[in-house]
């Protein structure tokens, strides 16, 4: 994907530390890439891989103890990483906007909802009347299938169950028609039966919108649904990334081969399940050299030294491994 | 105006109009379903309304002139003449007591109104803000916790001067740092829900992450808390008119009354008895009917 405009967010060498009383937990290190305008990115890895830190460092909003130590963010051309509170603010919310993973406690418990759909609008514009914003979020609620919109803004976020929350959640998220948006887990705390409905709405206000995502998720079929690209973590570092349909299909990091076998087969439903020997290595003494070599069965000792640089495997497929470097692992 | 797909055709504004009223009203038929449904809140509530009526009605209740003194009547007990009897000046006092209780209202809503938004504001401040801050705050209301309230609203009552206005001041003051203290345990909870990580995430400013969504989730606790303390702060003012530092004399204040009666307890015991029967009646509605607001304001409890 040779584009000749600068990507709408280019992440490059972004580091997180997490300053803490048993020591210094390295919960991102050297995170670098790309996304394009209009594009879909999945993020995908186990939990506690960086995945949402990650998310929340791009709208700056990292808590104490973690800080970010290193590394640039640039949306449209701007640094966000030394932004101040109040131009980042008018970003927030406006620019980039983010689904949360519970839609059921992500919303004001006492506020009606729609006029919480109309907080969004409010907090970025000044001129709006409330009843302005109320009349606009209406129609974001109808937009999102919320049946009787009119009646629904009413109620209070209890009284919805967690799919309609989620889709008021979008609602709130998308009524300023962002340019990115993150979707951290977006369907995990809901049913099977709506995730899909859910997915389904998501995409098509996208593609109406015409925002670039970046879809968090441990869930690889849901990535597979929805993304150009697919970026693989591990760990705090990215092991692998490239198109869907690459790095689904052929797999060049052990790691990705490894998550992709912990899948029940289609073709072969009988085969055993395979899970990824060992555990994550601990954030606070990350192994040297690739943080994956402890578990990985092609592991060399090279790989047990040096930290793999991202090698080319292929049209913009990328893996951080010594597999695909001159030499190889030894 | 939002042209994304599936937009419904717009409502027109009198049904809007309608489907808030509508909203509104069931709103209002749970609070009413919630507030009968416990008696003891009804209770509460009646006494209030009680003491809210004669107050209002007072000239009309009134038998007497309450600051009237006809020396020859003095310390006669309860008759036909005088309901209640009278006091060592002469004056009824019954229709002291129905003129007391417009002393003992303004007393405890202007307590209410100036401690409660200073506790509000100091509690959300510290624990949103935290830090120095937090530290600065809560040390300031640690040295107000350490004497009992009734002590501080008497050393400030005595600092200020007498007076009723001097007293609500000394009271408020003695009143706000327990406030403080509970809004900001609330707010520490409320700052790190996930609905206050989400309007972050739409670029709200702290100040008004603050005002709008910390706030009112605090209200709840808080407006019980207060309607809990109606009744003891009746009691520290009717403390400090006994003392003699609160309301002088002649106002029909009840702990003033009740002072004026020391003398006589034994032989005229109706001239402390009865002021200090309204105290007991007034105070027991209140903490009464604080428990019960509590249970109404829960948003939770109510059915969709």
């Amino acid at each position: 994907m040779a584009t000749a405009s600068p990507p709408l967010l280019a992440v490059e060498d972004l580091q997180i530390r997490f300053h803490t009383l048993r020591g210094v937990v390295h919960a991102l290190d050297g995170v670098s890439f790309e996304i394009a305008r209009g594009e879909s990115i999945g993020l995908v890895g186990e939990t506690g891989c960086g995945k949402s830190i990650t998310a929340r460092a791009i709208l700056r909003l990292v808590d104490p103890p973690g800080r970010i130590t290193a590394g640039s963010i640039r949306f449209e051309g701007t640094e966000l990483l030394t932004l101040d509170r109040r131009a980042m603010r008018t970003i927030r919310g406006q620019k980039i906007s983010m689904i949360m993973q519970e839609p059921k406690v992500s919303l004001n418990p006492v506020m009606r909802i729609g006029r919480q759909v109309a907080e969004t609008l409010l907090i970025h514009d000044r001129s709006l009347s409330h009843r302005q914003a109320e009349a606009k979020a209406r129609d974001m609620l109808g937009s999102v299938s919320i049946p009787d919109p009119a009646r629904m803004a009413q109620r209070y976020p209890h009284e919805l169950s967690g799919g309609m929350a989620q889709r008021v959640m979008i609602a709130m998220m998308l009524v300023t028609r962002p340019r990115l948006l993150i979707a951290d887990e977006p369907t995990s705390a809901l049913d099977v039966t709506i995730q899909a409905q859910i997915l389904d709405l998501m995409t098509d206000l996208i593609a109406e919108i015409g925002s670039s995502v970046l879809m968090i998720s441990h869930d690889l079929a849901v990535v597979a649904e929805t993304c150009d690209r697919v970026i693989v973590m591990y760990a705090g570092t990215v092991v692998e990334s490239g198109t869907v349909d690459a790095v689904l299909d052929e797999p060049s990091h052990p790691y990705t081969r490894g998550l992709l076998n912990t899948l029940p087969d289609q073709v072969d439903p009988d085969r055993p399940l395979q899970s990824i020997p060992g555990n994550v290595p601990s954030l606070l003494a990350p192994p040297v050299g690739c943080r994956f070599a402890p578990r990985c069965p092609e592991a060399g000792p090279r790989c047990r030294r040096e930290t793999p640089a991202a090698y080319d495997v292929g049209a913009g497929h990328v893996a951080a491994c010594f597999l695909h470097a001159d030499g190889g692992v030894a | 105006m939002t042209d994304l797909p599936g937009t419904p055709a717009v409502l027109d504004r009198a049904e809007i109009r309608r489907l808030r009223r509508a909203a509104r009203y069931r709103s209002w038929g749970d609070s009413y379903t919630l507030w009968r449904r416990n008696p003891i809140t009804v209770a509460g509530t009646l006494i209030i309304v009680f003491l809210v009526l004669v107050a209002a009605a007072a000239p009309l209740l009134a038998t007497h002139d309450p600051y009237n003194q006809i020396l020859s009547d003095r310390l006669l007990p309860p008759s036909a003449e005088y309901w209640f009897g009278t006091d060592n000046l002469g004056r009824d006092i019954y229709s002291r007591i129905v003129y007391g209780s417009r002393l003992t209202i303004l007393i405890a809503v202007l307590v209410a109104l100036i401690s409660g938004p200073i506790g509000l504001l100091v509690g959300v401040l510290a624990g949103y803000v935290g830090g120095a801050t937090d530290e600065v705050l809560m040390r300031l209301s640690d040295i107000f916790l350490a004497f009992p309230k009734l002590i501080l609203a008497i050393a400030f009552a005595a600092a200020l001067g007498t007076g009723l206005e001097n007293m609500i001041i000394a009271i408020s003051v003695a009143n706000w740092p327990g406030y403080a203290r509970l809004v900001r345990a609330e707010t520490l909870a409320i700052r790190n829900s996930d609905y206050i990580q989400a309007i972050r995430v739409l670029g709200a400013s702290h100040a008004r992450i603050m005002l709008r969504h910390v706030t009112p989730m605090c209200f709840s606790t808080l407006i019980v808390r207060v309607s809990l303390d109606m009744g003891a702060i009746i009691l520290i003012a009717a403390g400090l008119g006994f003392l003699g530092l609160g309301a002088q004399p002649p106002a029909p204040e009840w702990g003033l009354m009740v002072s004026d009666g020391r003398n006589y307890l034994v032989d005229q015991w109706w001239v402390s008895t009865l002021p200090g029967m309204a105290i007991l009646i007034v105070v027991l509605g209140f903490n009464l009917l604080g428990d019960g607001i509590r249970d109404i304001l829960d948003p939770r409890q109510r059915q969709g």
